[in-house]
């Protein structure tokens, strides 16, 4: 009886479990609107009013959401556009455009997808995908046609906003930015970039026509806010169906903001980045070392998680090579100790390691040149050497000049790590000079 | 839908009636009446002075409107003696497309405009008369019917003189009235004679169908309208959204060709016969239209099905054939004359032919191939869509413009409706009629045709088009428009806000009055000189170019309503508004004629219109703004646009806008900048007092600002750029910190120099000094090591493996952690992407250069802080 009772709690259990890395998943994989929004409400202020005032008053706006990669750009607009949606008089009122620079590459592109997005395709059935040049004058006229009154106020979001910028004479932005300057239908473009220097790369009547409102996201929170953050992303929510487990799992959270190893371990990713992303990775990581048999996360599981992200990848590459291909990776490093970082060849190499296998080596074999040169092509694949120029077909591969793009110190961790190193091998790296 | 026969596919003989009078002034010989007598039909049509008439014109769906003044008979026109005195009315299509707009509403389908513009030619050739026409003109306050039973009635409510749309004079109304009383009668009397001309059966019971159609369709609010292009598709929907009625139409018409009838199909379309002429008895005329359709109507489909039933010949397919077809006798292909020779009793019967073309891709390719020519003329002229294709697909827009306006309104859905059932002659793709003022196409061409019909004694064989489904080419796409009022400003600041916007354009460019009278002058002076001329305005951005010339525009053009300068046709384009410099050709082609063609075709057209202009021609005034961006290799774009005012001809008057002074000696050639000539003109950027000004007339009577901000603001931007945008866009974003800072919204105060210090810094600071300080640890000492790395090697640029060693170095110090490579090269690029560093692409890895885009003072000064 008790078995069984133990038996279904169990599975209560792994239900569970498996509830909660869902909802963490979904949390860490999509910007999540509910998500609190931190440092940013002055910002957020700013965006949400002059949307609303495109929306109600029928005021044409244009900004600039700036900011580095990960600080929350797109999660705001998201935010404000769902709050501007939810006013009741705007929800009916409010046309969206949603480009991105990196999907939208040319004008062309861009102004098929906002005559899509804008429903305005079937108006004139075949006509609306003509050229290039009847796009543009039939959006134009599209836009013209209305008043601040009485047209449907239109709200432009441009994601990747510097990639518009290099379009050929900034023909869209052009136009977008003059119908906000002009007595047209309303406009609001939010154009959302992580270029500091973005002003610069517009041209000089493209920039008269911006109104040079910018919302800056910074990132500007310190490591307690971080935690904060942190504790918020790992909690479960209070509509979680198994109260007592979603309880336990707040407590442990609760209890893991407070341990002194995870508070390092955030403080060394902190860090490295502010970036929300970062930090969801590392959470995500964790999350994945959570079972049945291993139903709370635990201080080791972040370290584990964030020794993962910090890893260097190269040093694992070099951890996964041949006795040879390090010997290999050996020479070059003291053909550039020698040569001062100058490139070199394969036959440098080749004769490098032929003096450290004729005098000093006794546990690797003499490899026939065809044989080294094949491990010397492995490493070029491997993108661990890389060649000055270009190869052509008829340049004689062993004279090629090339490049280690492994830094000492990585060779030298790498090696020590480098599961069952020949000794003399290993002294080899050491000292070019030991053989003596 | 009545459809004009405007060209006769029998000869018409033209007589007089009545004893001439004579005019002993202009030794003519005037008559009252006409009589038109149709070869083959034994009626004759009576036309009187005074009476409305159709007139032909190059338009056979849409012909002149016109009051017969005079008739009288003139020696010295050497090919028609018998001419005709008419006072124009004009339809909204034929009203230039710049001005379609100064209505203000849409047209009423049957609406035409009395035509008050003195210069044009009322002196007609009377044999182009087609038919009289009922012409009711209704009282400023009267509203136009719309669910018209009778079609043919036309509804005259404005006058329009090239400028502006007003309403009818009262003794205008008054004598307009009175006709309209004499009317009926002899309308009636006309409609009696030719009732052989006319089957109302087949119109009515058409127009029923239609009505019916289209009454379907918008009920039905589907979501998307099928492809009009895909008749396939249009036919399945047309079959099934109306059981069958139009089936039988299109069948009949289908078979052009004297193709033996099998009898399944004859069957079938005996059954379709009945369905299309039932709906006739349901929607029948009222008086008005004809003496005694009620009667006449079931008559003839009776008779129409007795015969088809009693004869099994390929003649009565034939006829039931042209019974049937509504006329639009345009439609002139080999097979028809075929069948007119056969029956030429019947000749003038109208066809329904057309809509059946939209319908059967076949028949359509096998007239293109029998016509090539024909084709390509249809693909240039225009007037040859079948109205009722047309008509179809305009509903149908229509119906999709709404749909995209209305989300829930089915109200508005019903108001529509019969707009969109009656013929609009507003119709979108036929308001590229070109201008109204060479009102006598009929005049000589007709002539010519007229007597070549003479002497061949058959009707003319020219296919003069084919018809080709497809959508209209002009209509209008916008927007739908809002379902709430935009809310109004409340409170001081968001009326300031209102009029601090770029867009609200201001009653008078303060301080530019100087500019203005230049420019206005300069185009004053080609206006009154009849010549054309260049001018180049140069400027940085936001300097008031181009507003300034739209100033003087609308200073012209209320000059020419009063009748001091000449009448100007105006054209603007703007350089960034194309995707290529050879789009303004087709850009200005558009604007001024409503024409289509491509970029060498609309440079053709163009080149021939302004270096052979008749004298009738108005001036046109061309704006091309952004003018530095139609160069060219060759620049032959900026060649023509200078070239065309130096011909004698041409009456075009170019102003040009762009940012750089000296453009003209820069990128032009010496070929191309001596055509623009010496007029040129610089905006000098706005001074402190220019701007101050500026901002003060905006905020007339309102009390937002204090003085001394914006003096502030005005000197800020008139040390910084001048730009009027730039000074505006500031206030507009301080009076948004002054809502915000007030924490009481009943009474937000004025916006003083600290909102507006607090908008400047927000706008002009730089983001770099932040975005360094809050950058991670890591990042920070990355630039560290960055400065370290360039005061040793006393280079401004390094590689990242130098930075490397370096950040590692520094890191030790700082008692971080060891970097990994990994780790620092993410740093690295973050720096990149945010354009603090400036970096090569990294597949160079350890290799790649890294340089700092912000000075090494800033980076210092940032790192300092902490």
């Amino acid at each position: 009886m008790s078995s069984r009772k133990s038996k279904s709690n169990n599975l209560k259990h792994s239900e569970c479990l498996s509830q909660v890395q869902r909802i963490l998943r979904e949390r860490f994989c999509h910007q999540s609107l509910h998500s609190n929004l931190f440092g940013v409400q002055v910002q957020y202020k700013h965006l949400i009013e002059l949307l609303k005032r495109t929306a109600i008053y029928g005021e044409s706006n244009s900004v600039l959401i700036i900011g580095p990669r990960g600080s929350g750009k797109t999660m705001l607009i998201n935010h404000a556009l769902k709050e501007l949606m939810e006013v009741e008089e705007v929800s009916e009122n409010v046309l969206q455009v949603h480009l991105n620079g990196l999907l939208q590459i040319n004008d062309n592109i861009a102004l098929k997808e906002i005559t899509r997005q804008l429903n305005l395709e079937n108006v004139v059935g075949d006509k609306v995908f003509g050229s290039f040049a009847e796009n543009l004058s039939f959006l134009l006229e599209a836009l013209k046609k209305g008043d601040r009154t009485s047209s449907c106020p239109v709200i432009f979001i441009l994601d990747e906003f510097d990639l518009f910028a290099h379009h050929k004479n900034q023909t869209l932005l052009y136009n977008l930015f003059d119908i906000s300057q002009s007595a047209q239908t309303p406009v609001a473009v939010v154009g959302l970039t992580c270029r500091l220097d973005i002003l610069e790369l517009l041209e000089k009547r493209v920039k008269s026509r911006f109104s040079h409102r910018q919302i800056h996201l910074m990132n500007s929170f310190g490591f307690p806010q971080y935690l904060k953050i942190f504790k918020e992303q790992l909690s479960l929510p209070a509509e979680f169906p198994d109260k007592l487990f979603a309880e336990k799992w707040n407590e442990n959270v609760q209890c893991l903001s407070e341990d002194r190893s995870v508070r390092e371990v955030l403080q060394k990713h902190f860090n490295v980045s502010k970036n929300l992303r970062s930090l969801h990775m590392l959470l995500m990581l964790a999350l994945n070392r959570v079972t049945s048999s291993h139903p709370f996360m635990t201080a080791a599981d972040l370290m584990e998680a964030n020794q993962l992200c910090s890893m260097d990848s190269k040093a694992n590459i070099v951890h996964g090579l041949s006795v040879l291909e390090i010997c290999l990776i050996i020479a070059m490093k003291h053909l550039n100790d020698i040569y001062e970082e100058e490139p070199f060849n394969f036959q440098m190499v080749y004769n490098e390691f032929q003096k450290f296998v004729q005098r000093k080596a006794h546990s690797v074999y003499n490899f026939e040149k065809p044989v080294v040169m094949k491990a010397f092509e492995h490493l070029q694949q491997l993108e661990l050497i890389r060649p000055m120029e270009r190869t052509s077909v008829n340049a004689q591969r062993e004279y090629q000049l090339m490049k280690l793009l492994l830094d000492n110190t990585q060779i030298m961790n790498a090696l020590q790590k480098y599961p069952n190193c020949p000794t003399d091998v290993r002294q080899w790296a050491t000292s070019s000079l030991s053989w003596l | 839908m009545a459809y004009y026969s405007t060209r006769m596919k029998s000869r018409q003989t033209y007589s007089w009636v009545g004893r001439p009078l004579l005019d002993p002034k202009l030794h003519h010989q005037t008559y009252r009446e006409m009589s038109v007598k149709v070869e083959g039909c034994s009626t004759e049509l009576h036309i009187h002075v005074g009476q409305f008439v159709l007139v032909e014109g190059n338009d056979d769906e849409n012909p002149y409107v016109a009051k017969l003044v005079e008739l009288f008979e003139d020696g010295s026109e050497p090919h028609s003696r018998k001419r005709a005195r008419v006072q124009w009315f004009i339809r909204f299509c034929e009203v230039p497309v710049c001005k379609q707009h100064l209505l203000g509403r849409k047209p009423a389908a049957q609406e035409i405009f009395w035509y008050d513009y003195p210069a044009c030619d009322s002196n007609i050739n009377a044999e182009t008369i087609i038919g009289p026409v009922q012409v009711v003109a209704l009282a400023p306050d009267e509203v136009l019917p719309t669910d018209l039973k009778n079609e043919k009635t036309l509804f005259v409510k404005l006058s329009w003189n090239e400028k502006k749309f007003s309403p009818l004079s009262p003794e205008l109304f008054a004598q307009l009235e009175k006709l309209q009383e004499g009317s009926p009668r002899c309308q009636k009397s006309v409609e009696a004679k030719t009732k052989n001309i006319e089957s109302p059966s087949c119109t009515t019971a058409e127009r029923a169908v239609k009505r019916v159609e289209s009454r379907h369709s918008s009920s039905k609010s589907r979501p998307a309208p099928t492809h009009p292009v895909t008749p396939r598709a249009r036919k399945r929907l047309e079959l099934s959204s109306l059981g069958s009625p139009r089936t039988p139409n299109t069948r009949i018409s289908r078979q052009t060709s004297w193709a033996s009838p099998d009898s399944p199909r004859r069957t079938k379309r005996k059954a379709a016969l009945s369905e299309i002429t039932s709906p006739s008895k349901r929607s029948q005329p009222d008086g008005l239209q004809t003496s005694s359709p009620a009667r006449k109507a079931p008559e003839k489909t009776g008779e129409i099905q007795r015969r088809s039933c009693a004869k099994d010949d390929k003649k009565v397919s034939a006829e039931r054939h042209m019974t049937l077809r509504p006329r639009v006798p345009a439609l002139k292909t080999t097979v028809l004359s075929e069948e007119r020779r056969l029956t030429p009793t019947r000749g003038r019967r109208r066809s329904s032919m057309l809509p059946s073309v939209i319908l059967i891709p076949e028949n359509i390719r096998k007239r293109e191939a029998e016509e090539p020519e024909a084709q390509d003329e249809a693909i240039f002229s225009r007037h040859h869509t079948s109205r009722k294709s047309s008509l179809l697909t305009l509903n149908r827009i229509k119906q999709q413009l709404r749909f995209l306006g209305k989300s829930e309104s089915d109200s508005e859905d019903e108001e529509f409706l019969p707009a969109a059932e009656i013929p609009d002659s507003s119709s979108e793709e036929e308001e590229d009629s070109t201008s109204p003022l060479p009102r006598t196409p009929s005049g000589t061409s007709r002539n010519l045709r007229s007597s070549t019909k003479l002497s061949l004694q058959t009707p003319s064989k020219t296919p003069k088009k084919t018809p080709k489904p497809r959508t209209p080419r002009h209509a209008t796409p916008r927007i739908r428009s809002r379902n709430l009022a935009a809310q109004e400003p409340a409170s001081v600041l968001e009326e300031a806000r209102l009029r601090l916007h770029v867009s609200a354009v201001p009653e008078s460019l303060p301080c530019r009055e100087q500019e203005f009278q230049d420019i206005y002058n300069f185009v004053e002076s080609k206006l009154l000189d009849q010549t054309g001329g260049c001018m180049y305005i140069s400027g940085v951005p936001g300097t008031g170019k181009t507003a300034t010339v739209h100033e003087v525009i609308r200073g012209l053009q209320q000059a020419a309503q009063a009748n001091d300068v000449p009448p100007f046709q105006y054209v603007e384009v703007n350089g960034m508004k194309l995707t290529e410099p050879h789009q303004v050709y087709v850009q200005i082609l558009q604007k001024l004629t409503g024409q289509k063609a491509t970029a060498i075709h609309a440079a053709e057209l163009l080149a021939k219109r302004f270096r052979t202009q008749g004298s009738s021609q108005e001036t046109t005034v061309l704006l091309v703004d952004e003018l530095d961006l139609l160069w060219t290799q060759k620049q032959d774009v900026m060649y023509n646009l200078f070239d065309w005012p130096t011909h004698k001809e041409a009456r075009l008057v170019v102003l040009t806008i762009a940012n750089t002074m000296d453009l003209p000696e820069r990128i032009m050639m010496n070929r191309v900048s001596s055509r623009l000539g010496l007029t040129r003109m610089s905006f000098q950027p706005y001074t402190h007092s220019q701007l101050q000004q500026i901002l003060v007339s905006r905020l007339k009577h309102l009390r937002a600002f204090e003085d001394d901000a914006i003096q502030f603001v005005a000197r800020k931007v008139a040390a910084l750029s001048g730009d009027a945008r730039r000074c505006l866009d500031i206030c507009r974003r301080a009076t948004d910190i002054c809502e915000f800072s007030c924490q009481k919204p009943g009474s937000p105060g004025l916006v003083t120099v600290a909102h507006l210090l607090e908008a400047v810094d927000e706008m002009f600071s730089s983001s770099y000094i932040t975005a360094i300080k809050n950058s991670s640890v890591l990042e920070q000492s990355f630039l560290r090591a960055i400065l370290a790395e360039f005061r040793r090697s006393g280079l401004e640029e390094a590689t990242f493996q130098q930075v490397y060693s370096q950040h590692v170095a520094l890191c030790r110090m700082e008692g971080l952690p060891y970097p990994t490579m990994t780790e620092t090269m993410a740093v690295c690029c973050q720096l990149g992407s945010c354009r603090l560093l400036l970096v090569e692409p990294s597949r160079n890895d350890l290799l790649l250069r890294v340089r700092l885009n912000v000075s090494q003072d800033d980076v210092l000064y940032a790192l300092k802080e902490e």
